[in-house]
């Protein structure tokens, strides 16, 4: 289960900062986002709506939306610095070294041409292949996703595909230059959950065979905990705890995490109410001060108010709260001492 | 386990509705294109008792809201029955009568980005229902009783002022919540009513309307595709499959002691966040086309039980431990009912 | 039982928003917007005040004098007179007094039949998008065939058919408002088509569904509900159709099927003037067409912002 550590990781992420400029001033989606990709390894990266996990996904494809922009830190792959590429250069790694899985298949494809034909051109751009094997690959591509039929579907459009099986033809697009690492990007929420089940289960298995890496950014902790090896929870923009999975899921360290993981209705035993975090998710423009947490944490004390709290380490896990430090979280916080 | 009311608060019999997709008359005249027709709900019989809160389960294009629309209606039914409290809803009645029975009955809708005028502020969203049935005695009962829902659904009475574009996806669920109770109703219809929502936002309108559920004394059909919420919240479950409904239970049995094999599968399918290792059988294959079902049990392409009989003879419901289950295979005794444990999670340690 | 206090902070709150909102930002950082804006607001103002501003009123018989006709333009001429600064016609009319007056008379005819188009597009669209099946086929293949004629043919045609009715005195008189209806028929195809469109969208929304759940009547729903949602891309047409309809109301002036030279439009004072341009009197056709020209580009330009600011997709 847990990747070889003697590697040097295949994908680092230092100090991510991601801006927003608007005519309101600067908003800060990403903040100080650091985290690596062993080889081989699937990092789950969760958080609600708003968190920036997305925006992490596409800082790291280069596909970030303007005027969103990497304001500091570095992404490296392979050791190499990838988050000041130029733009055409950028594109030559996002094929062959990077593959990505969108949320909403159709929106991958190319309405006008067959799923072949786009298959064929992405495994010509980034191997050196005649057009006879690169159709070859393409049909192999397409078998080991699980298309039935593949020699007949090879030239299907895509309108032609159910919505399971043209995200499929999307992982076998992802796949095509044999890439280190895979950034998928919801890639199950568009589809049903008996579908959902199924490509989970591809891209286990497909990344187990070809060793690829993946970063599986994602609302549902269901899918993490089917799939990561680790992974990372964001809220507002900064991660929040990043551990094993099991870890995380089982005996998380951040009162969010606990949160969050309680207001998931379980098959277990019913409770009549589920466990709930109360309030929201700040705006981007309205981030609180010290741990951007603290508005809706049980466990607030003052020095959450104050002072920003680092990933610091808590048991298997490292968590970005004061509750782990030896200084812990300090006096409780005025309102709590008025509501006493 | 047996109906203990005589006559059922809300029930539903042989409900169908059919959409006509085909492509327009000169279209199909020139390309000799035939009739198409959706069967989006294909004959289902549901009861539902008071104060009880009865779930419809299924993947997409099942026709589980499809039937939430036509159970307020938002649609007429091709066929069969509604009827609420005792009245059947197709009977034409007297305008004062129709609304009365509207006044009893709301919806909640999935997607709190859409079921908001964005051009109206908040206060008047949640008084048309009590404007529409003139409910409030004056200007100052108008104003009170808005605050009243407001509050009741922990907003403040000052959120009245504001449009839904200020409030979040949860919070402006909130407030449809607050639309549907303010007609008082005894019995709301709930469209996937936390599958915009993040979990977080899912646990609290869930923990809200199991507290108006309490409070109100309500009735609610709920719709929804995760089972998880729906074993959460439920009395009794429907699950439905291209339209028809293949299995009702009591929700501990069910999520217990399933017995259609799509039941089953669907149980497959939920996450495993335990992490029990809990063994999950995926099934293969992926839901027809509702256009042209397939023949017999709509479920036989795809079930590893089917038999000849399937293909050809559309199943019965049959009554089976305190629900119906529409299965040859259960009928013939060919499929055991399976047993399922759901170890209760270890806490997590404060 | 009116409120003051109430109404007034309403009214702050309503300046507070539109201050802060993307619309007047996105006005403020646009130069050209602001200058056609700046344009049009000068023409208006100039136009509707022309009474009080004009030096001459033009069409009162009583005060022209043939002695002064066809004088130059001061600037370019020792012949001008600084009581006619942009020179006088044949009659001896002044052509400045001429424009302001025309200018009015054209803008008066582009907004109403700017708002007869509105109306009948925007009820016939509400209809057709909210009810469907065969009343929408019905309407929408009118409005097919009909934008198969240009604007102008079908404001020829309804002329010329109302000119067949009445006799030609009666037909000065009421010029004016076969003008403004025979534009406004000729323009309701796109309000319309849009209406109809925004309106199979907005019905489509739970908002919509909410309402149709407590009981209202589709009237009202329609009213209530779906039209303020569709003013936006109404707005933007009908600043776009203003230009058209003043350029429409022109040209059949100038084709002589419009507005009477006893009252002249900038377009009746176009054609005045191309009959005498052969003789060099170029001024009295000049100053108008750059009138007609400058109005029409200053809204054309309102239009094209109004239309990227209210898009989501170019924000």
């Amino acid at each position: 289960m847990t990747p070889p550590t003697n590697y040097p990781p295949l994908l680092e992420v230092k100090s991510l900062r991601v801006e927003f400029p608007t005519r309101r001033g600067t908003l800060v989606a990403v903040d100080d986002v650091s985290f690596d990709i062993a080889p081989g390894e699937v990092l789950g990266v969760v958080g609600e709506s708003g968190a920036g996990k997305s925006l992490t996904g596409n800082a790291i494809i280069g596909l970030l939306e303007p005027p969103g922009r990497i304001a500091s830190g570095e992404i490296r792959l392979e050791g190499r610095r990838i988050d000041n590429l130029p733009y055409e250069e950028m594109r030559r790694v996002r094929g062959a070294r990077i593959g990505a899985i969108f949320q909403d298949p159709l929106t991958s494809l190319n309405p006008l041409y067959s799923v072949g034909r786009q298959l064929v051109e992405t495994i010509q751009t980034h191997l050196p292949l005649s057009a006879g094997e690169a159709r070859k690959r393409a049909l192999d591509l397409l078998k080991e996703v699980g298309i039935p039929g593949a020699e007949h579907r090879i030239d299907h459009y895509p309108h032609q595909f159910s919505g399971g099986m043209r995200q499929r033809v999307v992982i076998a697009l992802a796949l095509c230059a044999g890439p280190r690492l895979i950034v998928a990007d919801e890639p199950t929420t568009a589809l049903d959950v008996s579908i959902q089940a199924q490509i989970i289960a591809l891209i286990k298995k497909l990344c187990r065979e070809h060793a690829t890496a993946v970063m599986l950014v994602t609302h549902d902790m269901g899918v993490i905990a089917e799939t990561a090896d680790r992974v990372a929870v964001m809220y507002a923009g900064r991660i929040a705890e990043i551990g094993p999975v099991r870890d995380v899921v089982k005996d998380a360290k951040h009162p969010y995490t606990k949160g969050l993981m309680g207001s998931i209705p379980s098959l277990g035993v019913r409770h009549d109410r589920l466990t709930q975090i109360d309030g929201t998710m700040p705006r981007l423009t309205e981030i609180p001060t010290g741990c951007a947490f603290n508005p809706r944490c049980d466990f607030r004390g003052s020095r959450c108010l104050g002072e920003r709290p680092e990933l610091m380490s808590a048991g298997a896990s490292r968590a970005a709260c004061w509750l782990h430090d030896r200084g812990g979280v300090g006096a409780p916080a005025a309102k709590d001492l008025a509501d006493a | 386990m047996l109906d203990a009311a005589p006559r059922p608060f809300v029930q539903i019999e042989g409900l169908k509705r059919y959409f006509d997709v085909s492509p327009s008359w000169l279209v199909r005249t020139l390309e000799r294109r035939p009739r198409m027709v959706v069967q989006a709900v294909d004959g289902i019989d549901i009861e539902i008792a008071k104060g009880e809160t009865f779930s419809l389960v299924g993947e997409s294009g099942c026709g589980k809201s499809t039937v939430a629309r036509l159970v307020v209606g938002l649609y007429p039914p091709t066929d069969g029955t509604i009827s609420f409290d005792g009245n059947d809803m197709a009977v034409r009645r007297a305008g004062a009568e129709t609304a009365a029975l509207r006044r009893r009955m709301q919806m909640i809708f999935q997607d709190p980005y859409a079921s908001l005028n964005p051009r109206w502020r908040v206060f008047d969203i949640i008084a048309e229902p009590i404007r529409a049935f003139g409910l409030a005695k004056d200007r100052a009962d108008l104003q009170s009783r808005v605050d009243g829902l407001l509050r009741q659904v922990r907003l403040t009475a000052a959120d009245g002022r504001k449009f839904p574009h200020e409030f979040s996806g949860g919070q402006r669920q909130r407030i449809s919540i607050a639309r549907a109770l303010a007609s008082e109703p005894e019995f709301l219809v709930c469209d996937e009513p936390t599958s915009a929502l993040d979990v977080s936002v899912q646990a609290q309108i869930l923990n809200l309307m199991v507290d108006l559920q309490r409070r109100l004394k309500l009735t609610y059909l709920f719709i929804s595709h995760n089972l998880a919420v729906v074993y959460h919240i439920s009395t009794r479950v429907g699950v439905m499959y291209l339209g028809r409904l293949v299995e009702v239970a009591p929700s501990e049995t069910l999520f217990r002691r399933p017995k259609h094999p799509y039941t089953r599968m669907l149980l497959d399918t939920i996450p495993d966040l335990d992490m029990s290792g809990r063994q999950r059988n995926p099934v293969a294959g992926e839901v027809p086309s509702p256009i042209n079902p397939p023949s017999g049990c709509t479920f036989h392409p795809r079930c590893p039980f089917a038999n000849q009989r399937c293909r050809i003879e559309r199943p019965k419901a049959i009554a089976i431990e305190g629900g119906t289950v529409a299965c040859h295979a259960v009928e013939e005794g060919r499929l055991a009912v399976e047993e399922r444990s759901y170890d209760a999670p270890v806490r997590q340690r404060a | 039982m009116a409120d003051h206090s109430a109404d007034r902070s309403a009214l702050g709150d309503w300046l507070h928003r539109a201050a802060d909102s993307d619309i007047w930002w996105s006005f403020k950082s646009s130069s050209l917007t602001v200058v056609a804006a700046a344009a049009t607001l000068f023409i208006v103002v100039v136009a509707f005040l022309s009474p009080v501003l004009a030096p001459h009123t033009p069409f009162d018989p009583a005060t022209l004098s043939l002695s002064d006709g066809l004088k130059p333009p001061v600037l370019v001429s020792d012949d001008g007179d600084w009581s006619f600064p942009l020179g006088t016609d044949d009659q001896g009319r002044d052509v400045l007094s001429s424009i302001m007056y025309g200018t009015r008379l054209s803008l008066e005819v582009g907004f109403a039949s700017v708002v007869v188009a509105m109306l009948i597009g925007i009820t016939l669209g509400l209809v057709s998008g909210y009810f469907g099946s065969a009343v929408d086929a019905v309407i929408m293949r009118i409005a097919d065939v009909q934008l198969t004629f240009p604007a102008i043919l079908v404001a020829l045609l309804i002329d010329g058919v109302v000119r067949g009715l009445i006799s030609v005195q009666r037909h000065d008189e009421v010029a004016i408002f076969v003008i403004v209806g025979a534009i406004g028929l000729s323009f309701w195809v796109q309000y319309a088509r849009t209406v109809r469109g925004s309106v199979m969208v907005e019905k489509g929304k739970e908002y919509v569904q909410a309402a149709r759940v407590i009981g209202l009547s589709p009237v009202l729903i329609m009213v209530r509900h779906v039209l303020p949602n569709v003013t936006g891309p109404v707005l933007v047409i009908a600043t776009i159709n203003l230009g058209l309809a003043i350029i429409t109301e022109a040209t059949l002036s100038f084709l002589g099927v419009g507005l009477p030279s006893t009252e002249p439009s900038l377009g009746t004072l176009i054609r005045i003037g191309n009959e005498l341009l052969q003789s060099g009197e170029w001024w009295i056709t000049v100053f108008p067409g750059i009138t007609l020209a400058a109005l029409v580009l200053a809204v054309n330009l309102l239009g094209d912002w109004l239309r990227d600011a209210l898009n989501p997709k170019l924000r």
